[in-house]
């Protein structure tokens, strides 16, 4: 017997409001959070799922504050172990609805243990990693995904660590779902919250999110309205990797074994690099294209079917009852050898 | 399979009848010595004796042969009356190899039984356990023991010549020579054994034949060949009437945990790192899907207690284990589960260290990690179990308080419990106390923390509740609301609030058992896997009429309510542990008693020779 997903209750129509909690939120003003919260909040009701059937968990950092402001369950935990407390709530709990909230240091640094086993296992839930390339919470230091170089507090020469990718390092992990999307472009991330909401298994979304405070515009080079048009690649299963203003479209192809820019017009349409969201070799190689010789693909790297870790699990459990009846205590106290004294 | 032991009743000539005998079979890790000894205590409780065991192996898995470190023994004590330890020296050793005997000949008594195999007393052998010359041959120690030079090897081999098993593999059934050796020594039926073979090896009839020839040639080896003088008989034990099985420290744990998810209704998620010597926990729960146990084994020790947090939070039962070094790192998952104030069950099987130790040595030197060992003021409710079988009562109400008082509840088992085992009196489980777990469901008036009157308790809240969506987290909370508060005497509040829970659980303490007189010149205060050892000190001490008698805490925080008051009752307080003085620690702090400590700290249980020792010498040095 497969576990009863969540849906199976019929959900109210709810609006935004319904999932704004009664607590005052408490980021800098101008924090790229804000424009996060207002879309998950806004892609709830269109999931059908009833409220108290959502849990958001977190770990540690401004990211991390995400739950007290959803009006869903909610449990803001300790520094990187949301992905193996959210593990442990989904074994137990398989018809619950369940995202984590994370950042670049909870999620790849402190938490990267858990994050690569929950991917690898392919619990069924959605992470949302919120990557602003910098320790907001503890005012300032490079995370592991700031670049090398990166003069902060404790760096004041520049950092010494190479940067990871977080779509790489969830590819790498065998990620079965793997999007990028950017807080300032609410449609888009819209539409990648509800892919990532709808997927089964582990759905690992990358939000490129500012901090305006230690480290602004971080992702200028995707925000600048002259820039996003020069570099966004906007991925679309089925489409051909194209970018690039409308007078002058380039094209991501494959040399050899090597991903390559074009433009559009000097090859033909049988050369072009067609995404496919199945193939996840090739979703590899997409998630290592960054500007500024590459362009920055947004969207669905890969989504993919693979066993998901509860359903195997319970099917064990539902198997063993089903065999054998459930258990009981005095029958195993007595079975094996026992003796009598009389 | 139910069997009624038919122990003989009638002691025949050539048998001599003893009271309780101590025995340790040793040879190299690949000599199959674990098996033989848990065969033998199965036998013997097949013949009605009380008994206690102790394994004892290294935590190499495949040791180099012959060495002094690969040496694995097993040891067991088994009488007619109450055994308590596996015992302090020995009445019969059993050496396979030279190492082992140079490991283990000192803790023979003088003129004890010593059994060897020659065969594996050769050159190379002797040189890797440092023998300068076979000791076999030095007249001393055939004057000093009762030594028994016997070919187990070539009788062996000989037994089943005719059968098509290679050297090596004909070699592995020796260590059944010693068994039905020593089995006729000390008149064990070897039924039981002869039926574990049959089962064992089902699948290959050559190697069932062959264990089978060997163990009779070894029984027939005693009984023909004149060289053993005597042989023995040991009565079976008054024991309390009812159906008995053997049981281990860490099944009875696993199966504690059972019962609880059965009477709790509830699903368990087991979240586990696999560390010695807690992994038996993890294989015995993971055969148990049947009970609605979810086993993780989960990445690190930090994602084990966070996913059975995760599990509690969920309205399941959450459960981790591990030893000394894996809880230091779930520290931090502990304090949490402190201040969402959930229900969780840890299971410590301490073993010896610091650091990594002697992981298969065990110790009980966690007390104060389990006490303090977290960040801040984050007190947890510490159980010890006393013995193998307590470990399935302790389980069970560890999960009972954990549920009912909302809070983490720690339980220190050891490495000697672990593997130890005890003849067990099987409970009726309907006597066990029941697990009631409320939910709440109603929404008028419902904040996340509000608290029950009598437990502190929060209500405990299964998200999919409609209209009871809720936030809670690690920051400091309002009480009552559960909003974050950065009050200042709000805080203050909570963290009187949260040891105030911890000490209401006293209100589930029974009253202490005092094994002797409730007044007088000395009080031995044990916790923990010391309980036999300190309860056949202080019996043989009353035997030799001293006022003395002894308590033992399964109950570390909160401390028994009457404890105070028993221990003014003395003159003299002594308190042995297998660390530096922790308990006696709490004990001054807690009383103001001058109470002193007996501490041993060499990764074995405390021998209870050296307890009476210390009893003696504190009560004036009169032996």
């Amino acid at each position: 017997m497969s576990p009863s997903g969540p849906g199976a209750k019929e959900a109210p129509k709810y609006t935004k409001k319904d999932f704004e909690s009664d607590q005052d939120v408490r980021w800098c003003p101008g924090c790229g959070d804000y424009a996060i919260l207002s879309a998950v909040q806004k892609t709830m009701p269109d999931l059908g799922i009833p409220k108290e059937d959502i849990v958001f968990i977190s770990g540690i950092g401004c990211s991390s504050r995400f739950p007290y402001y959803m009006n869903t369950y909610g449990f803001h935990t300790i520094h990187g172990r949301a992905p193996a407390i959210a593990t442990g709530l989904r074994v137990a709990r398989p018809d619950l609805k369940i995202f984590v909230v994370t950042g670049d240091g909870d999620g790849l640094s402190i938490g990267g243990n858990h994050m690569l086993h929950v991917l690898r296992r392919n619990v069924n839930l959605v992470i949302l990693l919120f990557n602003n390339r910098i320790y907001g919470l503890t005012k300032g230091q490079y995370s592991p995904t700031s670049e090398l170089g990166k003069v902060t507090k404790s760096t004041p020469i520049g950092s010494a660590d190479r940067p990871v990718n977080p779509l790489a390092f969830a590819l790498g992990c065998g990620a079965t779902f793997v999007a990028r999307t950017v807080d300032r472009n609410i449609p888009h991330m819209d539409e990648m919250l509800k892919r990532a909401a709808a997927h089964k298994g582990t759905a690992f979304l990358e939000i490129l999110q500012n901090c305006n405070v230690y480290n602004d515009l971080a992702w200028n080079v995707i925000y600048d309205r002259e820039s996003k048009v020069q570099h966004e690649l906007r991925l679309e299963h089925g489409k051909p990797l194209l970018f690039g203003p409308p007078d002058d479209r380039r094209a991501v192809i494959m040399q050899g074994v090597i991903p390559t820019v074009v433009r559009a017009k000097d090859v033909p349409e049988s050369s072009l690099w067609v995404h496919d969201e199945k193939n996840v070799n090739a979703a590899k190689l997409i998630a290592d294209l960054f500007a500024p010789d590459f362009p920055i693909p947004v969207g669905v790297l890969t989504a993919i079917d693979a066993p998901v870790y509860e359903d195997l699990m319970l099917e064990q459990e539902q198997k063993a009852i089903s065999d054998r009846g459930p258990g009981d205590i005095a029958k195993l106290l007595t079975s094996g050898d026992t003796w009598k004294i009389s | 399979m139910s069997q009624i032991a038919t122990p003989a009743t009638g002691v025949e000539k050539s048998r001599k009848a003893l009271d309780r005998a101590v025995i340790r079979f040793a040879g190299d890790s690949g000599d199959g010595m674990q098996l033989t000894g848990e065969q033998f205590t199965t036998e013997s409780a097949w013949a009605g004796n009380d008994l206690a065991t102790l394994p004892n192996f290294p935590a190499e898995i495949r040791a180099p042969a012959g060495t002094l470190f690969g040496v694995s023994s097993f040891q067991l004590q088994f009488g007619s009356q109450r055994v308590y330890t596996p015992g302090d020296r020995l009445d019969c050793l059993v050496a396979m190899n030279p190492a082992a005997l140079k490991v283990h000949l000192r803790d023979l008594k003088t003129g004890g039984l010593l059994i060897v195999n020659t065969q594996a007393f050769d050159k190379r052998n002797l040189d890797k356990a440092g023998y300068a010359a076979n000791p076999l041959d030095e007249p001393a120690l055939a004057e000093r023991y009762r030594l028994h030079k016997v070919d187990m090897t070539g009788l062996t081999h000989e037994a089943i010549k005719d059968l098509p098993l290679n050297t090596k593999e004909k070699d592995r059934t020796k260590n059944f020579f010693a068994l039905g050796l020593v089995s006729w020594i000390y008149t064990r039926p070897l039924e039981p054994t002869l039926v574990w073979i049959e089962k064992r090896f089902a699948k290959n009839k050559d190697i069932a034949e062959a264990n089978t020839r060997v163990l009779k040639a070894g029984h027939a080896f005693g009984e023909t060949a004149e060289i053993f003088g005597e042989h023995y008989a040991i009565e079976p034990a008054e024991m309390a009437p009812g159906l008995y099985r053997a049981m281990t420290g860490n099944r009875a744990l696993a199966w504690g945990i059972l019962a609880a998810a059965q009477r709790s209704k509830l699903p368990v998620v087991y979240g586990a790192y696999p560390i010695t010597p807690a992994s038996d926990i993890l294989h015995e729960l993971a055969m148990h899907k049947r009970f609605r146990v979810r086993t993780i084994q989960a990445e690190d020790e930090i994602a084990a207690v966070t996913a059975a947090i995760g599990a509690s939070f969920g309205g399941a039962i959450g459960v981790t284990a591990s030893s000394g070094p894996g809880i230091a790192l779930k520290g931090e998952g502990i304090g949490l589960a402190v201040t969402a104030e959930l229900p969780l069950v840890v299971l410590n099987i301490q073993r010896a260290g610091p650091s990594t130790g002697m992981p298969t040595k065990t110790e009980q030197a966690d007390l104060m990690q389990a006490l303090y060992g977290r960040n801040s003021e984050a007190p947890v409710v510490v159980l010890a179990p006393a013995t193998p079988g307590d470990c399935f009562y302790i389980a069970y109400e560890a999960v009972r308080l954990a549920a009912r008082y909302m809070l983490p509840v720690l339980v220190l088992s050891d490495g000697f419990l672990a593997n130890g085992s005890e003849p067990w009196l099987i409970p009726n489980v309907d006597t066990l106390p029941p697990i009631e777990i409320s939910f709440r469901t109603e929404r008028e008036g419902f904040f996340p923390y509000l608290r029950d009157s009598a437990t502190l308790a929060r209500p405990w809240v299964r998200p999919g509740t409609p209209g009871l969506e809720h936030r809670i987290g690690g920051l400091e909370k309002q009480d009552v609301t559960g909003n974050i508060s950065y009050d200042p005497e709000n805080h203050d509040h909570m963290v009187r609030t949260r040891a105030e829970k911890v000490r209401r659980v006293a209100q589930e303490i029974p009253p202490t058992s005092i094994n002797g007189p409730a007044t007088g010149d000395l009080l031995v205060v044990g916790w923990g896997g010391t309980y036999g050892s300190i309860t056949a000190a202080v019996e043989r001490a009353q035997a030799d009429g001293k006022s003395v008698a002894s308590i033992h805490l399964r109950h570390l925080n909160p401390l028994p309510p009457d404890l105070g008051h028993i221990l003014r009752e003395y003159r003299k307080v002594l308190v042995p542990e297998i660390n530096s003085g922790q308990l006696v620690r709490v004990l001054r702090a807690e009383y103001l008693v001058d109470a002193v400590g007996f501490n041993r700290v060499r990764g074995l249980p405390l021998a209870s020779e050296e307890i009476l020792e210390a009893i003696n010498q504190l009560l004036g040095g009169k032996a």
